[in-house]
């Protein structure tokens, strides 16, 4: 995985696999503390002490068409490389967090890469259920993005109408740039 | 500045595609979306399809994912089905093929050879 969006996107992928009705994608950069952040929280089924010890091997999967499964390992490995910190909390039946701290400034620090787009990927993958909500923050500033609220906007229309995707697409980047460098827009100097 | 009130001029604009929609059983592209699938560079891929056909304003064919289907070697795998046809498997799908498959397979049914799996194994 060459981007941490694409992180992001595999372990999502998880937290939709585990039933979650809600998902909570935090990405916290803070650059005077040379921190960056990553949690995924979702509140699906969980797992029980035995599996959660058993999931950053690499020799754990829940799938059926093979023995291993990377998707854990491989953030965990990421984190660990960049000087950062790997968490995962489960309880069954209440949800999973998984977290990474890194040192924002590291060398081996992969990209962020297409945000954006790892959010259209999710919302056409899976556009009836879950909700998804990313939270970008940046410093103190903060961008939060919510299906809930599009959901709403388009009155029962589905998320995946390319359209919809389009405008998605154009929203996140917007939101997540202007997060980054709220005096952009007005001194035009980004 | 992108608002969430650009929605409803969307919503109104879509309404009667969607009901097209419903009532069309149509083309189905499937994009392996596990780990592998993700690691091989099936995002772009994704995002391809949903481009062209955006762009070509398609509006019976629906992007969808899938997981691992075991073949993790050939990822990205893209599987397309139209309807009262066979499934046709792509590997090792780029961006860049995108176009071609859409316009000669979606649009016009001829699949593309050289790209499916058939064609990768000899």
């Amino acid at each position: 995985m060459n981007e941490l969006s694409l992180h992001i996107l595999d372990l999502v992928q998880n937290a939709i696999s585990a039933g979650a009705s809600h998902i909570i994608i935090l990405v916290e950069q803070q650059p005077e503390q040379d921190l960056l952040i990553i949690e995924i929280r979702d509140d699906g089924c969980g797992m029980s002490e035995e599996l959660l010890q058993r999931v950053v091997s690499p020799f754990a999967t829940t799938r059926t068409t093979r023995k291993v499964g990377l998707g854990i390992p491989m953030f965990k490995q990421c984190a660990e490389q960049c000087e950062g910190k790997f968490s995962l909390a489960s309880r069954p039946n209440e949800g999973t967090v998984i977290r990474a701290e890194f040192r924002r400034s590291h060398v081996d620090l992969p990209p962020m890469g297409d945000l954006a787009g790892t959010m259209c990927s999710l919302l056409i993958a899976s556009p009836e259920k879950p909700e998804f909500t990313l939270e970008y923050v940046f410093g103190k500033e903060r961008f939060v993005f919510d299906t809930a609220e599009i959901r709403n906007a388009l009155g029962g229309l589905p998320l995946n109408l390319p359209e919809v995707i389009e405008w998605v697409k154009g929203y996140l980047q917007e939101g997540m740039r202007q997060a980054e460098s709220p005096e952009a827009d007005s001194q035009q100097n980004l | 500045m992108k608002s969430i009130a650009e929605l409803e001029a969307i919503r109104q604009r879509t309404l009667d595609q969607v009901n097209l929609r419903r009532e069309h059983e149509g083309t189905r592209i499937v994009v392996g979306m596990a780990t592998c699938g993700i690691a091989a560079g099936a995002r772009p891929v994704l995002l391809a399809f949903m481009d062209e056909i955006s762009k070509r304003k398609l509006l019976d064919v629906t992007v969808a994912q899938t997981g691992c289907i075991g073949m993790c070697r050939l990822e990205p795998i893209v599987e397309i089905t139209c309807p009262g046809k066979e499934k046709v498997t792509y590997v090792h799908v780029k961006p860049e093929m995108v176009a071609r498959i859409v316009s000669e397979h979606v649009v016009n049914g001829n699949p593309v050879e050289e790209y499916t799996i058939g064609h990768a194994a000899e």
